[in-house]
């Protein structure tokens, strides 16, 4: 008996029945999944509609729309909830979604707990947003939280350190479940070089997200009793030190960088060889270069603050070892076009979206390499050539990623197959209008514009009012995107997938019917080495 | 050839590509007038000179693999596609190609690290021709106020505010309706430019009083963070005379964009000269601080002292923002006894955005703040703060 007629009755698979115990109550992966990919999906469009109103202020030069105060919350709240409410929720959905299937497991190892770490998020984010309702507004500081400005807000501190205590919270039991699941609920004859890049890839970044969300954690705890009890961790006249937050804070961002790109490669690793119908080359060395993305990941965070005034040595050192990043990121990039080379490539959404993640996030890589020199960087810090440099790894880089596995996997998840021209259409209008709307910000930061400003002198007008241009269409797209996924989830000019959905696709949720149903893999039958994409004997 | 160019244009007038082209030219003209540019600026110093160099490297290296890269890739995009005809190979590694790709990088990486290691001893431990420690010529201290750079010359003891100039800062208020085109160097302007020597070593030490702010000149070639608590330290040696436009670079509150950096750099002679002047200015000053004023004499220059200190925050209309920035017109601290507003201002307030002003203006000027903020909108107190009451609280 294969893994696709496990089910005796497949006319009903046990869904509870009634909104409340559907989702509410919910213990079962591919639901739990969905309502973080929907939550993800509602964040965006908030953190984008925030963003909207920058590239409207920025248009032009002059205030035209909002106040300096309110601009920088602005671009706080915008950065908060994209980072803990769109990119990282969305792939803690995919997790949730696929690895099980992906591994043959019956479900998340920690199913009551999964429930609990996806219902913690609307109410942190709602308590986040109400501080814009607050006296004295949303946290006005930047999305680094750096004191002593960030103290120098009202309400809203206790409010935003909650908040992100919750996330916390949310994401270490998220991590924890993952971790529990890969360990321990791999089906028998399912090794862990069998295991596809997804699985490897998240792995690691749970590891990352258990050792990092403590420490920041830590240091908005410190913040509040510094703002709340008079303690003074950072506050100079009273023996502290300002600079330190800095440090803590980066311990914790660079890696929380990585968690956002590394299930990106994941998804990216998944994607390529089945539409070049070709075995991902060198799986072994992704599974190695991500692990040492992971590691550098924590000895590197200082490049950050190079302008900071940091002791000779730590800035040498801080720049010889983010430069040693390009090797991992390079061998991943050689890698993928090495699959690509001499397959049979056909380009449906999936793929493209993957191919401009590679093209763009490596222009992004090539950036990121330049800030590591330490004295160039005393010139592009804090400008808008590091705004372009970190969107193009975030927007054509994670959330490129998150749409390609949205159209690769989205047949399996509702059995219909999306509309092929309607998501090229999105395809072309995200890739052109993304490209307009942070190009231009890199020329914006080497002429000598700094970030986080609402106004700017007139010499910067021009690739402004293009940048807002291509901002506004990257919005609408997305607006598109939305409708595209509803007309797939409703089956509204689309067809029916089959089980497999893609002719190269390879892998256990290739292997199910679509859609999937709700229970899968319960009976623990060994899984079959010809279903898998990797069966690497190394 | 202008003719040939015309004849060209004509032929194109009607198609869709002449269309385009005077879009682009129209673009590109446009950025020729554009004072930056697209590119990072060469700048003014060894320094910069050194930053601009190793930036254009490492750019045409990362363009080189970048070509290299894509050019695989869209070759394969064109040549191994389905549609071809083509069946996929099924190969899945290679040593060879693996080892290759992850070697070729390290060397590249160690012939980037050498230039940017001399650089960066360049900026953090200079040394001259023998190897020597460079000899600094002059010291000069920048502190940063939200939102304002004050700057104090150590040799000699000349010290001032650099704030947003007024045109600018009419401008910039939302919806003023002044086009920003119409205003001179909009928003890059100040009321009093940093002035240095040409060819001169300046160690220029940073700090801040209130939150933590970033001394960015780009001709110079670096940006320092000034932090509370710390002295950062930085040097400069500029080879031509000018005047260098810069901006704060660290989020440091609603004004972060508002507080521009202008640095006039002028030969050795101009300024010693500019030297004697401010001494002229300082000598007049103290006089100002040691003299009784009348009421109506501090009220004039209080209103200018409120507008250019005190608005940004209180606002000129006197109503504040609150509740960071609250109110003065009736509140009971500017209504109430003279030595508390003095002391507020004087020592500022802790845990709020409320600075203590008693080390960045002088006594005359917080004296005639003061007074004017106690006589005007619907306040009562109409009493006077002369500088000498300053001084008494300041020294107790």
């Amino acid at each position: 008996m294969s893994h696709t007629d496990t089910h005796d009755h497949d006319d009903h698979d046990h869904k509870p029945k009634g909104f409340v115990k559907r989702w509410l109550m919910t213990t079962n992966h591919k639901d739990i999944g969905t309502l973080y990919l929907v939550f993800a999906l509602a964040m965006f469009i908030l953190g984008g509609a925030l963003a909207m109103i920058i590239r409207l202020e920025l248009f032009q030069p002059g205030l035209q729309f909002v106040q300096p105060d309110f601009f920088n919350q602005l671009t706080t709240m915008h950065a908060l909830i994209m980072v803990f409410g769109a990119v990282m929720p969305a792939f803690v959905g995919f997790a949730n979604w696929m690895i099980p299937i992906m591994i043959g497991a019956p479900d998340m190892a920690l199913p009551r707990m999964n429930n609990w770490s996806f219902w913690i998020l609307p109410f942190a984010f709602t308590m986040l947003a109400s501080t814009f309702f607050m006296e004295g507004g949303a946290p006005a500081a930047g999305w680094t939280l750096y004191p002593p400005l960030v103290l120098q807000g009202g309400k809203n501190l206790a409010f935003a350190v909650f908040a992100i205590h919750m996330l916390g919270i949310s994401s270490i039991m998220g991590a924890i479940n993952v971790i529990a699941t890969i360990m321990n609920m791999r089906a028998p004859n399912m090794g862990y070089l069998k295991m596809p890049l997804f699985v490897w890839t998240w792995l690691i970044t749970a590891f990352l997200l258990i050792a990092v969300m403590p420490v920041f954690a830590g240091a908005v705890t410190m913040l509040l009793t510094d703002h709340y009890f008079g303690t003074s961790f950072f506050n100079a006249a009273g023996g502290g030190d300002p600079v330190m937050f800095q440090h803590i804070f980066w311990f914790f961002g660079h890696p929380e960088v990585y968690i956002m790109i590394l299930p990106s490669f994941g998804i990216i690793s998944e994607i390529i060889p089945t539409f070049a119908r070709k075995p991902l080359f060198g799986y072994v060395s992704m599974v190695y270069a991500s692990a040492a993305i992971a590691f550098l990941s924590f000895i590197v965070w200082a490049h950050h603050m190079f302008s900071v005034g940091m002791p000779f040595g730590g800035e040498l050192y801080f720049m010889y070892a983010t430069m040693l990043i390009s090797i991992p990121t390079g061998v991943k990039v050689f890698n993928w076009v090495s699959t690509m080379w001499k397959g049979a490539m056909t380009f449906e959404t999936p793929m493209l979206f993957a191919i401009a993640f590679v093209i763009l996030f490596t222009i992004g890589g090539f950036s990121g390499l330049m800030m590591a020199i330490a004295p160039v960087d005393f010139q592009y810090h804090d400008t808008y050539f590091i705004v372009a440099h970190f969107h193009y790894v975030l927007v054509p880089g994670a959330v490129f990623a998150i749409i390609a596995g949205v159209y690769y996997w989205i047949p399996k998840w509702t059995g219909n197959m999306y509309s092929e021209r309607l998501g090229k259409i999105h395809f072309w209008w995200s890739m052109i209008s993304v490209n307009v709307l942070f190009f231009p910000q890199h020329f914006l930061g080497l002429a000598g514009m700094p970030r986080r400003i609402p106004d700017y002198s007139t010499q910067f007008a021009e690739f402004n009012m293009i940048s807002s241009v291509g901002g506004f269409a990257f919005g609408l797209a997305q607006i598109f995107f939305i409708i595209v996924v509803w007309r797939t989830i409703k089956g509204k000019g689309t067809s029916k997938a089959s089980d497999r959905v893609w002719e190269g696709a390879k892998g256990l949720e290739w292997f199910i019917p679509s859609p999937a149903p709700h229970h899968t893999f319960q009976d623990g039958a060994p899984v079959k080495d010809e279903q898998l994409a990797h069966v690497s004997s190394h | 050839m202008n003719k040939t160019t015309k004849n060209w244009k004509s032929q194109l007038k009607s198609s869709r590509l002449g269309f385009f082209i005077a879009i682009f030219s129209l673009i590109t003209t446009n950025f020729a007038h554009a004072e930056y540019g697209l590119n990072l600026t060469k700048g003014v110093t060894a320094f910069s000179h050194e930053v601009y160099g190793l930036h254009m490297v490492i750019f045409w290296i990362c363009v080189v693999i970048a070509v290299l890269v894509f050019v695989a890739m869209f070759y394969s995009m064109y040549a191994h596609r389905k549609s071809k005809g083509v069946t996929a190979a099924q190969f899945s590694h290679s040593t060879k190609a693996e080892i290759i790709w992850t070697v070729i990088p390290i060397l590249i990486l160690i012939v980037i690290a050498i230039p940017s290691t001399r650089a960066l001893i360049n900026m953090e431990a200079p040394v001259d021709e023998n190897g020597d420690k460079i000899k600094m010529e002059m010291a000069l201290k920048v502190t940063g106020y939200q939102w304002k750079w004050k700057y104090d010359y150590l040799d000699n003891g000349i010290s001032f505010l650099s704030t947003l100039k007024k045109e600018s800062n009419i401008a910039r208020q939302l919806k003023s309706n002044i086009d920003p085109n119409t205003i001179e160097n909009y928003l890059l302007e100040v009321d009093k430019p940093l002035v240095i020597p040409v060819d001169t070593n300046i160690r220029i030490l940073l700090t801040a009083d209130d939150v933590i702010h970033s001394w960015w000149v780009p001709a110079f070639g670096w940006k320092r963070d000034a932090i509370p608590g710390y002295v950062n330290e930085a040097w400069t040696n500029v080879k031509e005379v000018g005047t260098y436009r810069g901006q704060c670079a660290e989020l440091c509150g609603k004004d972060h964009g508002f507080m521009p950096i202008v640095v006039e750099v002028v030969s050795k002679e101009d300024y010693a000269q500019w030297v004697k002047d401010q001494t002229g200015e300082q000598e007049a000053e103290e006089l100002a601080n040691t003299s009784e004023w009348t009421q109506a004499d501090l009220i004039t220059k209080g209103e200018e002292v409120y507008n250019a200190q005190c608005a940004a925050c209180h606002q000129s209309s006197g109503q504040g923002m609150p509740p960071a920035f609250p109110a003065l017109d009736g509140s009971a601290l500017v209504n109430g006894a003279l030595d508390e507003q003095i002391k507020t201002v004087v020592f500022g307030r802790e845990g709020t955005a409320m600075q203590a002003f008693g080390g960045m203006l002088s006594e005359s000027d917080i004296a005639a703040a003061i007074t004017y903020t106690r006589n005007a909108w619907s306040n009562t107190a109409k009493d006077v703060a002369q500088p000498n009451d300053v001084k008494r609280i300041k020294n107790s």
